[in-house]
């Protein structure tokens, strides 16, 4: 476990709001979020498909797609809203200062592009004056740092397999040397074992880049390899904030507790899986109070009325609950 | 117990489409999709095939229910051959076999509502009046949690939730009240919510039911929760096959053990160096000689490379396909 508390906030999200104006309504994807990185520390943005995790990740970089807008908050990378950013400064921010990967390496690799045109377009982007030679060399260490041949630089995309695929990806995500990587469920795609191997090219590129990581994803395995401190989220907002240690030992909302009894653990002996019925919400007309109320097997009057506040209910461990609220109010 | 559905060396191999070149050529390539694979269901049990994709899981699930012809090899179900079954026979047995696929949506008809998606095996197989099929849909749509059935009945699979939709597919392949259902990664897109419910569902239906389950699964975790015997697969070979607490307690092959090393563990107290093998599964259309996993395996000797280990006994029930075992 890292000395979080010590480190400098590198990224803070202030009050996010993000909406999705449809037919029907208005889609609240995202409602009031806030949340502080550290550097060098690993976020894990954990929830349920639809709970909005990937369109905050895409929010950091200002790559929402209309309908999609911020209605609200702010994202402060080390003191620059990122939201305010022209054009111009998020091309020079993307890539540069902060990368993103995402779930289907093949969709973000261009068939045409042999995979060190791919390198060398983007370090040229950025560093338009160093010399192809430089480039050349500075490709052939990334590529030793990700454990591919050299003679794969001649290859196109369909000709390596889906691990590799991966591997070149996160490694286009970080030549330029960004403090942040933002990986978008990174190993969805791919087999048990290439996964294990991609976790393990995590860790050592997050010591050798002193990365900060934003990992969002439904694997809660996953999630426990990398993350020093985890966010749950459920239907747009966080519900529970904490080291991994706390998530995971010691998880105070039901939500959490849900999500964390209902994943088959092949370190235990299960006889039932602890399931939790329901669905998450429709976001044009969530429920009035705590939007996992419908769900919850401890609900009580109160959330059906009134929303629960993001509160600490244990060193750096928060939770947006009642269960806790009104004890700490007695 | 008895047997109900068994493998004898089963293979399939898919031509593969080359070139001008190729067709004049004496040596057509090929997938080895599947390499003598043998083994045997018992009644009321769940065995699991396990493995990454391309290992031959599924081919392994079509063959046994014959909706590909093998290359080789024989399907028993109750002690008759379905490979040499007629197409009457084998609609018979249809009726007896169903199979559950991994993507909801793709395995239903976006112009079928519910009850006729349901009704449709009954009808193929002229299983009782309209009226007789309308109480049996009903009835088992509430057996698998699709509650109030009357409500849902007239529903369109685009009304569903993802969770709905697979409990439909389930619906439809035990209306006609078969014994065995092979289950081909039943949950595998799913959310996290979904597939605990789907499986406990699994589990549920096939005590009251008296199911067997061929259960194909690339999570292990979900294998150890719902099988009584895992089978795990490699490059089309089954590498090793035990009952589930041997399997997990005491694996023999060296790929088992690098899969189960792999298996992410939800517990950040639980991290560990995981001694992982190199590179990726090879392409079946030229696999490696000898034992397939010889060159991403940590123990290889220079005899793996030669011939094909057997699978064999290593202790009662437990068969490993490994020399140095």
């Amino acid at each position: 476990m890292k000395a979080v508390q010590s480190a400098e906030t590198i990224l803070r999200v202030n009050d996010l709001v993000i909406q999705y104006p449809i037919s029907i309504g208005v889609v609240r994807a995202v409602e009031g979020v806030s949340f502080t990185l550290a550097d060098g520390e690993a976020l894990g943005l954990v929830g349920e498909s639809g709970c909005g995790k990937s369109t905050l990740g895409l929010s950091l970089l200002k790559l929402l797609r209309p309908p999609g807008r911020v209605t609200r908050g702010a994202v402060m990378y080390r003191g620059t809203d990122v939201l305010g950013l022209n054009q111009r400064s998020l091309l020079a921010l993307r890539g540069r200062s902060i990368s993103m990967i995402f779930q289907n390496p093949l969709t973000s690799l261009n068939p045409l592009f042999t995979v060190e045109r791919h390198f060398l377009e983007t370090i040229h982007f950025h560093d338009p004056s160093r010399p192809r030679r430089e480039a050349l060399a500075a490709v052939e260490k990334m590529l030793a740092t990700l454990g591919i041949e050299g003679k794969r630089l001649r290859e196109y995309p369909h000709q390596l397999s889906g691990g590799m695929r991966q591997r070149i990806m996160i490694g286009l995500a970080l030549i330029m040397n960004p403090d942040i990587l933002i990986a978008d469920e990174p190993t969805t795609s791919l087999d048990v074992i290439v996964e294990a191997g991609f976790t393990e090219l995590l860790a050592n590129l997050r010591r050798l880049y002193k990365l900060s990581i934003i990992l969002i994803t439904h694997n809660l395995g996953l999630v426990a390899e990398i993350a020093d401190r985890i966010a749950v989220m459920y239907a747009g907002k966080i519900m529970e904030i904490g080291s991994a240690e706390d998530i995971f030992a010691r998880p105070l909302h039901p939500y959490t507790q849900g999500l964390i009894n209902c994943v088959p653990n092949i370190r235990l002996e299960q006889k039932e899986l602890v399931t939790m019925p329901g669905s998450p919400p429709d976001l044009v007309s969530p429920p009035p109070g705590c939007r996992f109320a419908p769900r919850c097997p401890k609900v009580m009057p109160v959330c059906r009325e009134k929303t629960p506040e993001l509160l600490e209910h244990g060193p750096a461990h928060e939770a947006a609950c009642w269960l806790y609220t009104r004890k700490a109010a007695q | 117990m008895s047997t109900l559905i068994q493998a004898v060396d089963l293979v399939k191999e898919f031509p593969v489409r080359g070139s001008l070149f190729d067709a004049f050529s004496l040596h057509r390539a090929a997938v080895h999709a599947v390499d003598k694979v043998s083994f045997s269901i018992d009644e009321g049990e769940v065995l699991g095939l396990a493995g990454e994709s391309g290992s031959g899981k599924s081919t392994t699930g079509r063959l046994l229910l014959r909706l590909i012809q093998p290359s080789s090899g024989r399907v028993e179900y109750r002690g008759r051959d379905i490979i040499s079954l007629g197409t009457r026979e084998l609609a018979a047995f249809r009726a007896n076999a169903q199979i559950v696929f991994q993507d909801p949506n793709s395995s239903l008809s976006p112009r079928m509502s519910v009850g006729q998606a349901i009704t449709h095996p009954l009808q193929i197989h002229r299983i009782g009046t309209a009226a007789q099929q309308k109480e049996r849909v009903l009835d088992i749509m509430e057996k698998v949690g699709l509650s109030p059935a009357g409500f849902l009945y007239r529903k369109y699979p685009h009304q569903l939730s993802g969770g709905q939709s697979q409990r439909v597919v389930i619906a439809r392949a035990l209306v006609t009240r078969p014994d065995f259902l092979v289950a081909d990664e039943p949950i595998a897109m799913a959310d996290v919510s979904v597939r605990a419910l789907i499986l406990q569902l699994m589990k549920q239906l096939k005590d009251e039911m008296g199911l067997t389950y061929l259960f194909i699964t690339h999570d292990l975790a979900t294998a150890k929760y719902l099988c009584d015997r895992v089978a795990v697969m490699y490059l089309g070979r089954i590498v090793e096959l035990a009952r589930r607490d041997e399997l997990f307690g005491r694996p023999h092959h060296p790929y088992t053990k690098a899969l189960l090393a792999a298996v992410p563990v939800p517990d950040p107290k639980a991290r560990r160096e995981k001694n992982l093998p190199h590179g990726e599964i090879p392409s079946a259309i030229d696999p490696p000689a000898g034992c397939h996993f010889h060159p991403r395996c940590p123990f290889a000797v220079a005899k793996c490379k030669e011939g094909r280990p057997p699978l064999r006994e290593v202790s009662p029930g437990h068969l490993s396909a490994c020399i140095l075992d």
